[in-house]
């Protein structure tokens, strides 16, 4: 059975804690270690049903502010600032909560907000705009697009990490 | 219909992409976010492909906003690069973004370079 992936401190040469840096798969997480087939097939239903939820709420999204492919894509853009700003609120909920349920990040995190957000959507849409001769929309959207998730991500698990550790007081 | 498309495809996306992410962390055990790094530009290329070949409103909605939507994750992604950031590996963090941007959008235009003969 594979070791844990611990993360080495780069001066020494004890085990520091476990850096989560992936939110969907953590192999520190014993609820995540590869078990018994039948733990296994809940976290998959778990995913599967969350991310069922997440999509359709993106078709949804995305059919009520439709776009030309010459367009800006602003329901793309929306769907993925939005799921970067619930991603930093659940992972730092999840991550100071006691005890937090075992099927919770497979369900909300891995599915609900990763079948919700798309990066394939946003490469094509990049590549839509190009091919219709439209480069400084693109350059827009790409810049708007990983500033705004990166400002979304920081700014929500920032803001959540400081009320959770005020309410836990 | 519509939704039940899309059912189908995330259904099968979403579990697909931890399998896969899991699978790589399991076997690269790296900082660098490898796993969410691969399934983006695998749904980049597929979504490009099927977008490429013009398939019809039906498949595109199973392959398309279902399977290639869910096996993608930009929540991920983002999570990741801040993560790396916060724990002083900047480098990578910016280093996951232009490889992110420059895979994922190449990738695209690579699937819909495979998919236009089959128009």
């Amino acid at each position: 059975m594979p070791q844990p992936a611990f993360q080495q401190h780069p001066g020494g040469g004890r085990r520091a804690a476990p850096a989560v840096i992936d939110p969907d798969v953590d192999l520190a997480d014993p609820a995540q270690q590869p078990v018994g087939p039948a733990r296994r097939w809940d976290v998959l239903a778990a995913t599967a049903a969350g991310g069922i939820l997440g999509a359709e709420a993106r078709y949804g999204l995305g059919s009520a502010a439709p776009h030309h492919d010459q367009q800006f894509p602003w329901s793309t853009l929306l769907i993925n600032v939005t799921g970067c700003l619930l991603i930093g609120v659940l992972m730092a909920v999840l991550l100071q909560a006691p005890s937090p349920h075992r099927l919770a990040r497979p369900f909300l995190g891995v599915g609900v907000l990763g079948g919700y957000t798309t990066y394939s959507t946003f490469a094509l849409d990049v590549q839509r705009l190009l091919l219709h001769h439209r480069p400084l929309v693109a350059v827009d959207y790409v810049a708007l697009t990983v500033l705004g998730c990166a400002g979304a991500v920081w700014l929500s698990s920032a803001l959540t990490g400081r009320i959770v550790a005020v309410a836990r007081r | 219909m519509t939704p039940l498309l899309i059912a189908l495809g995330a259904g099968v996306g979403a579990p697909a992409r931890y399998l896969t992410d899991l699978a790589i962390q399991s076997r690269f055990r790296t900082l660098f976010p490898w796993g969410t790094v691969t399934v983006n530009v695998l749904a980049s290329l597929l979504l490009g492909a099927v977008a490429g070949a013009g398939v019809g409103t039906d498949a595109m909605l199973l392959v398309g906003t279902g399977f290639c939507g869910a096996l993608s994750t930009y929540s991920a992604f983002s999570y990741e690069t801040l993560r790396l950031a916060q724990q002083g590996a900047g480098r990578l963090a910016l280093g996951n973004v232009a490889l992110s941007l420059t895979a994922g959008i190449g990738a695209a235009a690579v699937g819909w370079w495979l998919g236009l003969p089959l128009r």
